[in-house]
């Protein structure tokens, strides 16, 4: 890396979240700006340096011919790239076009369909280029950010925890939601990193995280079918942000074909 | 001699997203401005046909996570229509506190990170911050004060997790909110500090006249509910919503613009709900308003930065006497009975009016939807400024005027992800007969 390591921040088919919980590190971003030179970020600052780039921060999914030929170009000029949120991570809510028929799509939503380019498909960074480290979350949480762009500036691997919600959950000393209240709950197969919030809440876990370290998909949906969750409502459950990540998706393809047959 | 210059400025930034912005000029005339939005389209409204109408809330936030609450507000009003329900009593305040902690946060992110820095001459706040690290910092602490009350009350600041068609799935403790007050009094006086302070700064000249659209209540400052009102008399109830407003979905852009069916285009947020809705301000806001040299109503959008730092410090008045008053509800939400039907909503997002409409079939299962976001709505208006700015300012260097400009569309703390995201400017100055004709 260079003297003063640079960053830049990048954004595809997204809602902006993830980026702006940089700024949301209200009490960190001075420091964070005094470390590295911010030499690409649209959202905070009109001031764009050349590349190439010590560490990218890649938000959002790839939706158009345009973005693939971008994230190309942005690897070419990126050191250590990474991506961030369940859209650059597994191609994001609107990955649910995955399923569907897009120009069917176009033609709900727009009145003049041939000005939309668009992809068939939503589809994370990684499918594209080669990716460093992915940060799950949708949306990220801002002190794993800060630990993947300390981590890089120190030249170690990121700290960040694959195993499943349920640990922080119990050790929060949450009552378990799904064994206490019977709520429908997707922790077991939920990546930690949230901080369990939505059993704090009192509700069950959406999988905003995505899938867990080896997830046992299959043994939960047995479950939650066996406490009598619909076939519609179990796949509505495992196709949301994270829907297009392989568990979620061949767990949501299987009901559907079980569901038919 | 040909009269043929071009100005780019490749990505339009501090802006929530991505678009571009193409100007030409011939013989010192503008012959087109033209805004558009390349945010790539991501189908909100398609794939939530078929979900369940408990998803509206957290899938519709994705739209934008910079008003996540807004979208989840409209959206669970909408439902709650469609199903002929309401929430009232300490529910409906609660809701109005978590709208106080996303408005404090929005706009203290774009009234310190993304506007301040242009009439300061700075590129961003971060370069700010090398000159005038105290207010900067004040900044980040108001933002941090807002994002305290969404966190507290909704579980984390961008997507919060904790709202629900009927309410919310847990009410907070009396002494949870209490928990925030000291932070709130700091940022009260923080957010009175900020008007005096933005309330100096240089404004280019602009008087807008246009139609300006916001809620109305008949006794608050328009949050979740009111009636839709302009300032050339219209007057409605959210339900007769389509009837008064049109989308078009204009060439080289993937958003929709509204219009008023009657009159064409219009104006929401800060400004209108301001000018339309001052006497509902807090007695303090109005006062500090007034000293800061303000109107009854704002029709100079450079002001709007001015409007946002008042409504900070009405965010913040607000939020500490719903605390002061808050008794816990018994039940953290209204029992939700599906039924067959069409709801509507409409709340004030930072950035405007926020209008959901859903179907849903007696499964509860959703048939139809549409959102129409505030930046859509002044899409047509913020044009129109950059064509008056323009006209003004055609003598200023092309560096300088692409500044201008930009600073112009930053005056609406435009969020594009929510219509579709940032800009790609160009002035393409020609002269007619210097026989460039490409353009």
């Amino acid at each position: 890396m260079t003297a003063i390591p640079t960053l830049a921040v990048f954004k595809f088919a997204s809602c902006d979240g993830c980026q702006l919980s940089l700024l949301d590190c209200e009490d960190e971003l001075l420091a964070v700006a005094d470390m590295v030179q911010i030499a690409n970020f649209p959202e905070a600052s009109r001031e764009v340096a050349p590349g190439p780039y010590d560490i990218v921060l890649v938000e959002g999914s790839i939706t158009t011919r345009h973005d693939a030929e971008r994230i190309r170009e942005v690897r070419r000029q990126t050191d250590v790239l990474v991506t961030i949120g369940a859209c650059a991570t597994a191609g994001g809510i609107q990955a649910l076009r995955n399923w569907s028929d897009v120009d069917g799509f176009v033609q709900q939503v727009y009145a003049h369909p041939d000005y939309i380019d668009t992809l068939a498909t939503s589809t994370p960074i990684a499918d594209h280029v080669p990716v460093d480290f992915e940060l799950r979350g949708c949306p990220v949480n801002k002190y794993q950010l800060l630990e993947v762009i300390a981590a890089y500036l120190h030249h170690r691997r990121p700290n960040v925890s694959r195993h499943s919600v349920c640990l922080p959950c119990k050790r929060k000393g949450n009552v378990c939601v799904a064994v206490a209240h019977g709520t429908a709950c997707l922790g077991p197969v939920t990546q930690a990193g949230c901080g369990a919030i939505c059993p704090s809440y009192h509700r069950g876990c959406y999988a905003c995280f995505g899938p867990a370290e080896s997830p046992n998909v299959g043994s939960l949906v047995d479950h939650l079918r066996g406490e009598g969750v619909e076939p519609g409502d179990l796949v509505a459950m495992l196709r949301g942000f994270n829907a297009w990540a392989e568990p979620f998706r061949s767990a949501s393809d299987r009901i559907e074909e079980g569901s038919r047959a | 001699m040909p009269d043929a210059r071009t100005i780019a400025v490749d990505y339009l930034a501090r802006v929530e997203g991505e678009g571009s912005l193409r100007v030409s000029v011939v013989d010192g005339t503008i012959e087109d401005v033209e805004f558009s939005i390349f945010e790539p389209p991501r189908f909100f409204e398609a794939f939530l046909r078929g979900r369940p109408f408990a998803d509206a809330p957290d899938i519709t936030a994705r739209i934008c996570g910079i008003c996540p609450v807004a979208y989840q507000m409209s959206a669970s009003h909408a439902i709650e229509d469609a199903f002929g329900m309401r929430v009232d009593g300490p529910l409906r305040l609660l809701r109005r506190l978590l709208y106080c902690g996303e408005w404090i946060e929005s706009h203290a992110l774009h009234v310190y990170m993304l506007h301040a820095p242009d009439f300061l001459g700075y590129e961003s706040a971060i370069h700010m911050a090398r000159d005038q690290r105290d207010v900067v910092q004040r900044g980040l602490r108001l933002k941090k004060a807002g994002n305290a009350v969404v966190g507290v009350l909704g579980g984390r600041e961008v997507h919060p997790v904790n709202v629900r068609v009927g309410g919310f799935y847990r009410v907070p403790s009396r002494h949870e909110l209490q928990r925030l007050v000291p932070e709130l009094e700091w940022a009260r006086a923080a957010a009175a500090d900020t008007i005096e302070w933005v309330s100096t700064f240089p404004f280019p000249d602009l008087d807008q006249d246009v139609e300006l659209v916001a809620l109305r209540h008949r006794d608050e400052y328009p949050f979740n509910e009111g009636r839709i009102v302009s300032n050339r008399g219209l007057d409605i109830a959210v339900a007769e919503y389509d009837e008064h407003f049109v989308e078009e979905h204009v060439e080289r852009s993937n958003a929709l613009h509204s219009r008023v069916r009657e009159r064409g285009s219009y104006l929401v947020g800060p400004a209108a709900r301001y000018s339309l809705n001052f006497d509902r301000l807090a007695p303090d806001a109005r006062r500090l308003a007034l000293g800061a040299g303000l109107g009854e109503s704002c029709t100079n959008p450079f002001r709007s930065i001015v409007v946002r730092a008042v409504e900070i410090f009405q965010a913040v008045d607000e939020a500490l006497r719903i605390i002061a008053a808050y008794e816990p509800p018994p039940e953290p939400f209204v029992p939700v009975e599906p039924r067959a039907g069409v709801g509507r909503g409409a709340t004030e997002a930072p950035r405007g009016l926020l209008y959901h409409r859903y179907a849903v079939d007696d499964g509860g299962r959703i048939v139809d939807a549409q959102i129409v976001p505030p930046t859509a709505q002044n899409q047509a208006t913020i044009e129109q400024d950059l064509r008056a700015v323009l006209e003004a300012n055609l003598a200023m260097a092309d560096d300088e005027l692409g500044w201008l400009l930009e600073q112009t569309i930053r005056n609406y703390d435009p969020c594009i992800s929510c219509a579709t995201h940032f800009l790609d400017l160009q002035v393409d100055r020609r002269s007619s007969t210097a026989g460039g004709s490409d353009g």
